[in-house]
């Protein structure tokens, strides 16, 4: 019902992910054993606080992780390319094609000092055969569908010209002229006021189906998980402790971290004048022995120190937590 | 019961700085950024002032402490009116008022330790300064553990920085402390602690404030009465219930409808306004939010719309209210174990 009618479950993963571990420098792990995929057309999304490695997620699609970074685990495929063994030339030849991302700031993710025409060419430069002329309609049209007005006259113009919320559009517009398979978004929201945001998400929402284009939602805001995505993966401690259909983890959120979570929304609290529930504690560094959560977890117990939960599964097979509790 | 205000501004108007070199050729006049806005904050209040980037709300924050200075209108003291532009006439307000700023990191002397940041506005003050234990008190009051007075400010977290900000804010025993953004950059389940803070504080000491937010569920939850601006005018101010339970303006109920819901059952078909905030240089005629506004009609088109008061507290700028909601809409149920 959530999911878009041309997600056909049997095609392919756009991206599929094994046993993923990322350490930066090689030592400091960020990322933990993360299974993950997303089928042509899904929206999926990844919440997580600060320090979960929902950020190092995304970007290790796109292998923009700084030098020096270990990649590693048992399959990391985005489309047909294994990640774990490409070498730059070839990350280079998908990012585009097959995966393109949005950014948090839409301020800095152009040049300031080269007009938005000669940046949106620049990105068709692997249209050869295209003419000036044929690549300059297509970015004209594009950026009519993504709701500038005036398209035209806006291709003269600087970034610092643009609001934040129009500069959001452009960027949306600037990785849709890619095609890619896979739209990476990463916070795109966040700085934006919240009727800016409503737009944004609902721009998205289109050109999801518009396109077809798969789009990995990378977020801190419940709501704007609940809006637009298919499937969600709760991230904590580097380690995704919850996944599951979007309509399932918010009607039965079964690890203690997601429930935790949306007990402190505020939108989800009736006010009552009653102080507001938090998470007592800090969030515990990725590799700690055991479960994340459990310095934290209010149902603790002896074994939740020692080992990492596997995964469980209740009467759904789609909706899984890794949590002792949740085993059957 | 009428209580004298703590703090009241009165027709204040706020216009973009003119630039200091050559004076003569600037715009005349400068654009409003603030379009009389006349408020007042009694003392234990909790004000939330909620709008879009560029509404105002962290200009009037500034203006309220003399940060900034206004091109017409009043402020007013416990009564007694700010006579004069120049920090020596903000004194009175200044010994009684705290700042806390968006980023509290950045507003930290990166080489002065916790514990001494804590104890500055005493030592102004000369509201001891030196006294030890009360400054540990200040900082277990804010839930900052005592032994992080002893580090520097990039060794915090940012749930604990802003604590710091707050325990520093109340080292000098203010009776209003203004917040700009005190949740902005902190994880939910820090957020409600910070927020907490806020409420034992003014329960115990009765303190007063104004909380700058775009945040409108922490408003909600925070604030006694709410305040929404749009463009630099106060559009609707009322007490969050009925402010969410009977929007007025349409404004209020655009921005309560953007926030996007955590139920993906109650997803949106459309975006509940479009377009931008327009720019403080070319205000719209009539009334100001009529470019996005869904109910739009002629009137609002050239005449500007005069405040209307709903209940004693709860007021609105607008020519066609909004209609008292038939029954009041349940905050979202969601099933929740355990």
């Amino acid at each position: 019902m959530m999911r878009p009618a041309h997600a056909a479950l049997a095609a392919d993963p756009v991206l599929d992910l094994k046993d993923v571990s990322i350490r930066y420098g090689g030592l400091v792990l960020a990322v933990e054993g993360v299974d993950l995929d997303i089928r042509p057309g899904e929206v999926l999304g990844v919440i997580g606080e600060s320090g979960s490695g929902k950020s190092t997620l995304a970007h290790a699609v796109l292998g923009l992780l700084p030098k020096g970074t270990a990649v590693g685990g048992r399959r990391f495929r985005l489309q047909e390319t294994d990640m774990l063994s490409a070498d730059e030339a070839e990350l280079a030849a998908l990012r585009g094609p097959a995966a393109a991302m949005i950014f948090q700031n839409p301020m800095t993710a152009f040049s300031p000092i080269h007009t938005l025409g000669q940046q949106l060419t620049q990105l068709l430069w692997r249209d050869r055969n295209a003419s000036r002329t044929e690549k300059r309609q297509r970015i004209i049209a594009m950026l009519e569908r993504v709701g500038i007005p005036d398209p035209t006259a806006k291709l003269a113009l600087y970034p610092f010209q643009f609001s934040g919320g129009m500069l959001q559009r452009v960027a949306i517009a600037a990785a849709l002229l890619m095609r890619p398979a896979l739209l990476i978004a990463d916070e795109p929201t966040t700085a934006l006021d919240v009727t800016m945001e409503a737009q944004i998400l609902h721009l998205m929402r289109e050109m999801n189906r518009e396109f077809g284009v798969s789009i990995l939602m990378i977020s801190h805001h419940l709501g704007v998980i609940a809006e637009i995505c298919d499937r969600v993966a709760v991230m904590y401690a580097g380690r995704i402790v919850e996944q599951g259909p979007v309509g399932a983890i918010f009607a039965d959120p079964r690890h203690p971290y997601t429930r935790a979570l949306m007990a402190c929304e505020p939108a989800l609290i009736k006010p009552d004048g009653g102080p507001l529930p938090v998470i007592a504690g800090e969030v515990a560094r990725p590799g700690t022995p055991g479960c994340g959560f459990a310095s934290r977890c209010p149902h603790v117990m002896d074994a939740c120190r020692s080992n990492v939960p596997a995964w469980a599964f209740g009467s759904d097979p789609v909706h899984g937590a890794r949590c002792i509790r949740s085993a059957p | 019961m009428t209580m004298t205000p703590l703090i009241e501004t009165r027709n204040l108007t706020v216009r973009v700085p003119a630039r200091p070199l050559l004076p003569f050729l600037a715009k005349d006049p400068a654009p409003e950024i603030l379009c009389d806005v006349s408020l007042a904050i009694t003392p234990g209040e909790i004000l939330c002032m909620v709008g879009e980037s560029g509404s105002g709300k962290t200009t009037f924050g500034r203006t309220l402490l003399g940060l900034m200075q206004p091109a017409s209108g009043e402020i007013l003291f416990e009564g007694k009116p700010v006579d004069g532009p120049s920090p020596r006439h903000f004194r009175d307000i200044r010994r009684h008022a705290a700042l806390l700023f968006q980023d509290p990191v950045s507003s930290f002397d990166p080489r002065q330790r916790i514990g001494s940041i804590i104890a500055e506005p005493r030592r102004i003050l000369g509201r001891g300064g030196t006294d030890l234990s009360a400054i540990a008190a200040l900082a277990e009051a804010a839930g900052l553990p005592r032994q992080l007075l002893n580090r520097f400010p990039h060794a915090l977290s940012g749930g604990q920085a802003r604590r710091a900000a707050v325990a520093r804010a109340l080292s000098g025993m203010p009776r209003l402390i203004v917040a700009d953004e005190p949740t902005a950059g902190l994880d939910v389940s820090v957020q409600g602690g910070v927020l907490n803070l806020f409420r034992r504080i003014r329960d115990e000491h009765w303190t007063a404030f104004l909380i700058i937010t775009h945040n409108l569920s922490v408003a909600r939850h925070v604030g006694d009465r709410i305040v929404i601006l749009y463009l630099g005018r106060v559009v609707e101010a009322g007490p969050p219930a009925e402010i969410f339970s009977n929007p007025r303006h349409p404004y209020t109920e655009a921005l309560i409808r953007s926030e996007p819901i955590p139920d993906p059952r109650q997803r949106r078909s459309e975006p509940p306004v479009m377009g931008e905030v327009p720019s403080i240089a070319h205000r719209p005629a009539g009334c100001e939010f009529h470019t996005r506004c869904r109910h739009v009609r002629a009137r609002c088109r050239t005449e500007a719309p005069a405040m209307q008061h709903f209940s004693d507290r709860h007021q609105a700028a607008c020519h066609f209210p909004l209609a008292v909601a038939a029954e009041q809409q349940e905050p979202i149920p969601l099933p929740m174990t355990s």
